[in-house]
């Protein structure tokens, strides 16, 4: 199995090619400068994983949205039903920033906070 | 007529981190006039995170990056003014406004920030032949109504301009149950980061069309579609290679504009490059005790770089103001200039009696180059050499340059990129 | 039942319900459009033409030199920005300096006042960035500059205030002739009248069929356009023509009322077929920037904002059609009003009440008619006090929402709510001017669609950009938000 990719760690953008070696046990990285480039390749290939920020429903603020992000990254495959989740999901202002509205989303142990705060008017 | 030390026009990132240096540099009496209803600009729409890696060493989102400094600000207790336009300046450094609240004031100050930032161009700007339906966005305008006032623009998405807010919003919008079908980019390559190409793009498996062009808009009231077009070399559109997309939204990422018009009424120069205030090493326009700073003077990638810039130029403005001597006499200047493969150099001047160790230079390269340099020199001998591995005009260059390097000589100091041997 | 139903709300249709508003009639102005003002009245030259060119027997000819006369009086009565920046038709060579003795001549029998050809030096020195080729000009100092929709909304408005209605989306689908005049129907509606005005510009040959046989046929002529940006004022000061062909007057470079300055329009016949295609074309927008360059080579069209396109009526009599129909008693045609029809308006609406006057020679005059249209506040343009006076009857005048125009919430307010009054992002547009400057409502967009939902309770999704079915958002964000009222 192979797969190529462009490395997003520094602004070089190496392309690399990803080969799971001969044994299936490890995977082999070729084309990286650098040896973030080479765990990258192989954090993308086993466990991709990425920030979320979306808005929210917010009710009694200045706006009527609530930019939110998830504190951490979560896995690639999650993300599209971790916006179903924050859609049907409305606070109140006044929230502080990194306030957390959803706790242990989706199961994954990783909260989504409130990327700025909104006084209640 | 009401009077300030400093008044500072915009309280984007820019006007936000220059009035916080300046009041750390011992200022009190500031002003920060912002047209919209809060503090923070085109950062409380960017809701993606990515922002302060330089500046914080951790990753933000963009409202999280303008709430760090407003807050900032706010224990400081500097002076704003919200939902305020700023009518006019003068070269005396005379301010008009307008708001609701208190109608028409005149203001007076001792020094001028400007930090208006940038507006998007528009189709018009690029004469894109068609009908002229509702459904032609500009990508930012765009993300004002879906990340803050909430409103979906579209269902069927096509995106004109590979630039960094194009990149964002195909995901946003993806995100939000849009279908992105494409991003057309007229040049060979993208003006974008490419980790946003990666993120944005590629996980989406959205495809990025290099060397093409939107050549027509269809739908008399609300787009129906949009043809697209392969680009020759000369980036004119090749017969035969019309593809026809059905969509109901267009949106344009085709590039950013330096909001000068309050510069230039008042008489100060600009760039024909930049499009924003020549400005020397102290981030002085031509204008006396008149300074800027971020977006206005030109485009930046990074709001990093906004912030470092503008902690310059309130420094540079809080000197002026303390000094109380309001000196014209800038000492000895040095001009920059770009030459080959370089587009611009942000100062155009240095003024090197003020500069304590070293002067930073910002540029543009005109190309994708790599393995290259950037070679730096004063009066034509090279004073310096920087090896890149890697050069693009989406990403902006930084030259610190000793001022051991050029202290009294009096040349032009120069910037070009050199190719490393053998390659072209 | 009306006395009169006027098809068309354009500057034509308006300016004849406004010259009609001065009887006492019972006026109904119908409109296919979402606007006033929206057919060929919103995309042309925006020139008042001295009037020299069109043949001097023809009815073009002599409604051009009458209505010109008329702007100034019209203009000041109705608040609407009109200035007599003259124009130059270039001669090239020669030949074309013979061209413009003949278009001298013929200017005098039509009686255009103060025509003089003037020589290549004189015309570089007042116009210094035109062509150093240039060998001569004839200079008509009447010529001006006008914007067409906002004489169109001008005149509607007016009517209005004076008593006539409007119907917008009234998209006329059949006329059905009865004992006492007439039966107009529309998909959703029909009124009666007893006398139609024919102002339906390209479609006027359509609507004419609908009561008889029509003898003449509007075939679309298409003309594109480049707007720069107000930086590139002062290019020129007058309106640049060149010299004139067979297909019209040529491409000009004028300067536009608000600051703008204008390059075309192409001319090109589209089928009968084609009286929605409006639509610019990359080889046509292409053979403008060549042609203009004949007259003006440094034009700026990096400063370019927008380019549009507009649909000439070009009827097959090759005159205006301006008379009561000779197959049908009390339905008038003002039809094939091509070039010169804006600067022929004003004369165009008298000549059509002379025409009513004379079939209904009992009408009574309107005894509560008031020609002034109530002035609108032109923030950009006053003084500090002036501003400072204004903001403090109304401080909505002080909170600017247009930041290239400069324009404040209180015009924009004011502009929703008179009569005939801007619904749409366009209309709000055509009025003020947000969105009109060179960041084309980038920035103002979401501030204007907020204040017409506010002003006219409606919600943010309601909001259309030009036609019913110009949406602009297609709802909101996150299923969570069930809150309809916004």
């Amino acid at each position: 199995m192979t797969r190529e990719m462009v490395c997003i760690v520094c602004p070089m953008g190496c392309r690399l090619t990803v080969t799971a070696t001969e044994d299936d046990t490890g995977l082999s990285v070729i084309g990286n400068q650098c040896k973030r480039g080479e765990a990258y390749a192989i954090e993308e290939m086993t466990n991709p994983t990425r920030m979320l920020p979306t808005t929210m429903v917010i009710r009694g603020g200045l706006l009527k949205r609530l930019p939110v992000r998830t504190e951490k990254p979560i896995p690639k495959e999650l993300i599209f039903e971790a916006m179903k989740k924050i859609d049907d999901v409305i606070v109140e202002a006044p929230i502080k920033r990194g306030e957390v509205v959803i706790s242990n989303l989706l199961g994954t142990g990783v909260n989504v906070i409130a990327s700025r705060s909104m006084k209640h008017i | 007529m009401t009077q300030y030390d400093i008044v500072v026009i915009g309280g984007g990132p820019a006007g936000l981190a220059a009035a916080v240096e300046a009041r750390k540099q011992g200022v009190h009496s500031i002003l920060v006039i912002e047209r919209d209803r809060e503090l923070g600009g085109i950062l409380q729409q960017c809701i993606h995170n990515g922002f302060g890696l330089r500046v914080f060493n951790e990753e933000l989102t963009g409202p999280e990056y303008a709430e760090r400094f407003i807050d900032e600000l706010e224990t400081m207790g500097i002076e704003y003014l919200l939902d305020t336009m700023v009518l006019e300046i003068t070269k005396e450094r005379q301010i008009i406004i307008s708001n609701a609240a208190k109608g028409i004031q005149v203001i007076k100050a001792k020094a001028v920030i400007l930090a208006m930032g940038c507006r998007e161009r528009t189709r018009g700007a690029l004469a894109i032949p068609g009908y002229r339906p509702a459904g032609v966005f500009n990508a930012g305008t765009a993300q004002r109504y879906i990340n803050v006032e909430g409103y979906m623009v579209g269902k069927r998405v096509v995106i004109l301009g590979s630039g960094d807010i194009g990149l964002i919003m195909a995901r946003r919008m993806t995100l939000e149950g849009a279908q992105v079908l494409a991003v057309a980019e007229i040049m060979p390559f993208s003006g974008g980061l490419t980790r946003n190409i990666v993120q944005c793009l590629d996980d989406y498996n959205i495809p990025l069309m290099l060397s093409h062009t939107i050549t027509a808009i269809k739908g008399r009231d609300r787009v129906e579609g949009v043809v697209i077009q392969k680009v020759d070399h000369k980036m004119q559109p090749i017969p035969g290679t019309e593809i026809e997309y059905k969509c109901d939204t267009i949106l344009l990422s085709v590039g950013l504009i330096p909001e000068n018009e309050l510069s230039r009424k008042a008489g100060i120069a600009i760039d024909s490059v930049t499009n924003g205030p020549v400005v020397d090493s102290n981030m002085e326009t031509t204008a006396p005790g008149i300074f800027a700073c971020g977006n206005v003077v030109h485009v930046h990638d990074l709001v990093d770089f906004v912030t470092e810039e503008s902690r310059h130029a309130g420094n540079a403005a809080a000197k002026y103001v303390l000094a109380d001597a309001c000196t014209d006499h800038k000492g000895m200047v040095i001009c920059t200039k770009a030459e080959t493969g370089v587009g611009y150099i942000v100062p155009q001047q240095i003024n090197v009696d003020s500069i304590e160790e070293k002067v930073a230079l910002f540029m543009r390269v005109r190309n994708v180059y790599h393995n290259a340099s950037l070679s730096v020199k004063l009066g034509g001998v090279e004073i310096k050499r920087v090896r890149h591995r890697h050069l693009a005009p989406g990403e902006m260059a930084r030259i610190d340059v000793d001022k051991k390097l050029f202290e009294g000589m009096q040349a032009e100091m120069t910037v070009s990129v050199v190719l490393e041997e053998g390659k072209a | 039942m009306y006395d009169i139903a006027i098809i068309g709300a354009g500057v034509i249709g308006s300016a004849v319900a406004r010259e009609l508003s001065r009887y006492a009639l019972n006026i109904v102005i119908l409109e296919r459009g979402n606007d006033v003002a929206v057919g060929t009245t919103k995309a042309n030259s925006a020139i008042v033409h001295a009037g020299y060119d069109a043949p001097a027997t023809s009815l073009k000819g002599k409604m051009n030199v009458k209505g010109n006369a008329m702007y100034d009086e019209v203009c000041k009565a109705l608040d609407v920005p009109f200035k007599r920046v003259g124009s130059l038709v270039v001669a090239q060579n020669d030949e074309e300096v013979e061209t413009l003795e003949s278009l001298l001549e013929n200017g005098k029998v039509l009686g255009v006042p103060g025509l003089e050809i003037l020589s290549g030096d004189t015309v570089r020195m007042r116009e210094p960035n035109l062509n150093k080729a240039i060998k001569a000009a004839l200079y008509a100092p009447t010529a001006g500059i006008v914007e067409p929709w906002e004489l169109a909304i001008a005149y509607c408005e007016n009517a209005m205030d004076n008593g006539a209605t409007l119907k917008l989306n009234f998209e006329v689908t059949g006329i059905d002739r009865k004992t006492n005049g007439f039966e107009i129907h529309s998909k959703d509606e029909t009124v009666s009248a007893s006398t139609v005005i024919n102002a339906a510009g390209i479609y006027a040959d359509a609507v004419y069929s609908m009561v008889t046989t029509s003898h003449f046929k509007i075939k679309p002529r298409r003309g594109q356009y480049y707007l720069l940006d107000k930086e590139a004022n002062g290019l020129v000061n007058h309106v640049i023509f060149p010299c004139p062909s067979k297909l019209g007057k040529g491409i000009l470079v004028a300067p536009t009322i608000d600051g703008n300055v204008l390059v075309g329009p192409d001319s090109q016949d589209l089928t009968p077929f084609d009286k929605e295609a409006t639509n610019t074309t990359g080889d046509r927008l292409q053979y403008i920037r060549e042609t203009a360059a004949a007259i003006c080579e440094v034009v700026p069209y990096k400063l370019n904002i927008t380019t549009f396109a507009g649909l000439r009526a070009e009827p097959s009599t090759g005159d205006f059609i301006i008379e009561e129909s000779t197959e049908v008693k009390n339905f008038i045609n003002v039809a094939g009003i091509k070039s010169p029809g804006l600067s022929s308006a004003p004369a165009i609406a008298e000549r059509v009440v002379s025409i009513y006057l004379d079939i209904n020679p009992e009408t009574a005059a309107n005894p509560t008619f008031n020609p002034i249209r109530r002035p609108r506040v032109k923030f950009a343009d006053m003084t500090i006090e002036a501003k400072q006076a204004v903001i403090e009857k109304d401080p909505r005048y002080g909170r600017i929402i247009c930041r290239c125009e400069m324009i404040s919430e209180g015009e924009i307010i004011d502009a929703i709510h008179r009569n005939a009054g801007g619904r749409t992002l366009n209309g709000i547009k055509r009025r003020v001017r947000p969105g009109a400057g060179r960041c084309q409502g980038g920035f103002c967009g979401p501030r204007v669609m907020e204040i017409l939902t506010r002003e006219l309770s409606l919600k943010m999704t309601d909001i259309k950009q030009e036609g019913l079915e110009s949406y602009i958002l297609t709802g909101k964000t996150k299923r969570g938000d069930k809150d309809d009222a916004i």
